[in-house]
């Protein structure tokens, strides 16, 4: 099943022209990667598909993107962002306890009975590999936590909100490597039950959990493919440039 | 070499002079204020003259009670308050979240307009207009009432609260913003639930200066409150405050008198207050949050 469909995309933030024609169908249940140098329009991809590039003043866009076969643009905006969660490169605790920031966005969502709002909380905490870490003391503050738990903590807060697709955006650019492969198996784990969109500046994350690999280069996808064959025969030269180490 | 060197040497005792003048008046001031005030203490007690019920001065005997001063300031203070903070906090969310560009611009230009306007103005245009309005609508016998003046003030807060609560919402990592947009969260929830609680503290501190600026102003308030030193019933009525007391009675005042030194007195009194809101407002704005 296709969950979003993009059609010759072009993006503007005022005169710079972002995104490219850019074509792509991800699939429901796939984790698809997205790699590139920096200012490739990576990351303007994947906020288009939660429409948090909205938020720029100056933004522009023309061409086709839809989400389970409807226009993105006609669906309510706060129900797609619902539907879409997003986790961001820096962990971005809100200064509540552990419980409170998970139970944050549930609550917003108009769910007030405190035993369901538990149960959820501990069901994300749990998807999100950090309930054994924090089940005694989820009263402490957010702040508490090491980096790499802040980061499952945001990752558990977006499950909360029950999405059917989570955007990763350079969720481990801070962290520790021990950190960063447990984020990688909570995300391999989440592929079952949902769609995975993730953004990294790490070529080697893309190859160990990505089930299709992207390559974006100056607003343009040159490359998409079955991960295994962007790593050992892509059909461009830069992106054999861009996987070796060669520039970027 | 030796001539840099001591011109570096001479200009940083000068700074450091300028920087401690300041420090020094204050002290200065304060010494003052109390080598004057505190002579009163030798005919009334501190209790009977805080808690004192009547401001009769020059009386024979004399009564200096504050009491009645105290009410009116206070009574006056928290009219505005209730009158300029949610319209102080509600306009600071606008220009801050909501307003386009263009008329951000323009609201914020309006609101240092406002901060400009010399406070016997505002008193005199209360005077004229307010006074009269206060006594017809509630059908009172004067208009010049604490509520007038609580109005007036609440104009004169304003300004302080709106510009440095819209600096603490605006200083609110864009990020927060993101995060709340991103898990589904409409314009007003993210301005509720994030955007406030995280710039609360500046918010606080906002609220608190503008208070400041209340508590201290004298021209405004004496024009329009009716200087009546009664402990006031209502917000309906005449009150006298603390900082109207001595702008009126300063020059009638026998230098070296009870009075003279009374006044003095009352003087400490307010300085202290402000002095306490101004601690309070600094408390929140450098605290860290969590």
């Amino acid at each position: 099943m296709v969950k979003f469909n993009i059609k010759n995309l072009n993006i503007w933030f005022g005169q710079i022209h972002a995104l490219k024609s850019v074509n792509v169908e991800i699939e429901a249940n796939e984790i698809l990667s997205i790699i590139g140098p920096s200012n490739s329009g990576k990351t303007s991809f994947l906020r288009m598909l939660n429409r948090l590039n909205d938020l720029h003043p100056e933004f522009k866009m023309s061409g086709w993107l839809e989400f389970d076969n409807e226009d993105i643009r006609k669906i309510n905006i706060e129900d797609l962002r619902k539907r879409v969660g997003m986790v961001f490169a820096l962990p971005l605790p809100l200064p509540l306890s552990i419980f409170d920031n998970i139970a944050y966005g549930v609550k917003m969502h108009g769910l007030k009975r405190r035993e369901r709002v538990s149960e959820i909380v501990e069901r994300s905490l749990k998807q999100a590999y950090l309930w054994d870490e924090v089940k005694d003391r989820l009263d402490v503050s957010a702040f508490k936590l090491s980096g790499g738990q802040q980061q499952r903590l945001c990752i558990a807060r977006t499950l909360a909100v029950e999405p059917e697709v989570i955007l990763f955006d350079e969720p481990c650019s801070g962290l520790d490597p021990i950190s960063t492969a447990k984020v990688e198996e909570a995300m391999l784990k989440l592929k079952k039950d949902y769609t995975i969109v993730l953004v990294t500046n790490n070529v080697k994350q893309a190859a160990r959990v990505g089930d299709r690999t992207a390559f974006f280069l100056s607003g343009e996808l040159v490359e998409l493919d079955k991960t295994e064959k962007i790593f050992t025969a892509p059909a461009d030269q830069r992106t054999d440039g861009y996987i070796r180490g060669k520039f970027g | 070499m030796a001539i840099r060197k001591i011109k570096e040497f001479a200009i940083e005792k000068l700074i450091l002079i300028c920087g401690l003048a300041s420090i020094f008046f204050v002290v200065l001031i304060f010494l003052f204020l109390t080598k004057e005030g505190l002579s009163v203490f030798k005919t009334v007690t501190p209790f009977s003259f805080l808690f004192g019920k009547s401001w009769y001065p020059i009386s024979e005997p004399a009564q200096l009670g504050i009491l009645p001063l105290i009410c009116g300031s206070l009574l006056v203070t928290l009219g505005a308050a209730i009158i300029s903070i949610p319209i102080g906090v509600a306009c600071a969310v606008y220009i801050a979240e909501i307003a386009p560009g263009k008329i951000k611009e323009i609201l914020k230009a309006g609101i240092e307009l406002l901060a400009a306007i010399p406070s016997v103005v505002l008193g005199f245009i209360g005077m004229v207009t307010l006074v009269p309005w206060v006594k017809t609508t509630f059908n009172l016998p004067t208009g010049l009432t604490a509520l007038s003046g609580s109005i007036i003030l609440a104009f004169m807060a304003m300004p302080t609260i709106v510009s440095i609560a819209e600096d603490a919402l605006y200083s609110v990592p864009k990020s927060y913003k993101e995060g709340a947009f991103a898990l589904g969260a409409t314009h007003w929830q993210t301005i509720y639930r994030v955007l406030l609680p995280a710039a609360s503290s500046g918010i606080v501190a906002a609220v608190m200066l503008g208070i400041g600026r209340v508590i201290g102003e004298t021209m405004a308030v004496m024009m329009i409150t009716g200087n009546a030193a009664v402990i006031p019933q209502s917000i309906l009525v005449p009150v006298r405050t603390l900082t109207a007391t001595i702008a009126a009675e300063m020059g009638e005042a026998v230098v070296g008198s009870e009075h003279y030194f009374a006044l003095f007195a009352v003087g400490i009194v307010l300085f202290i207050i402000s002095f306490i809101i101004n601690v309070t407002a600094d408390l929140f704005l450098h605290k860290r949050k969590f």
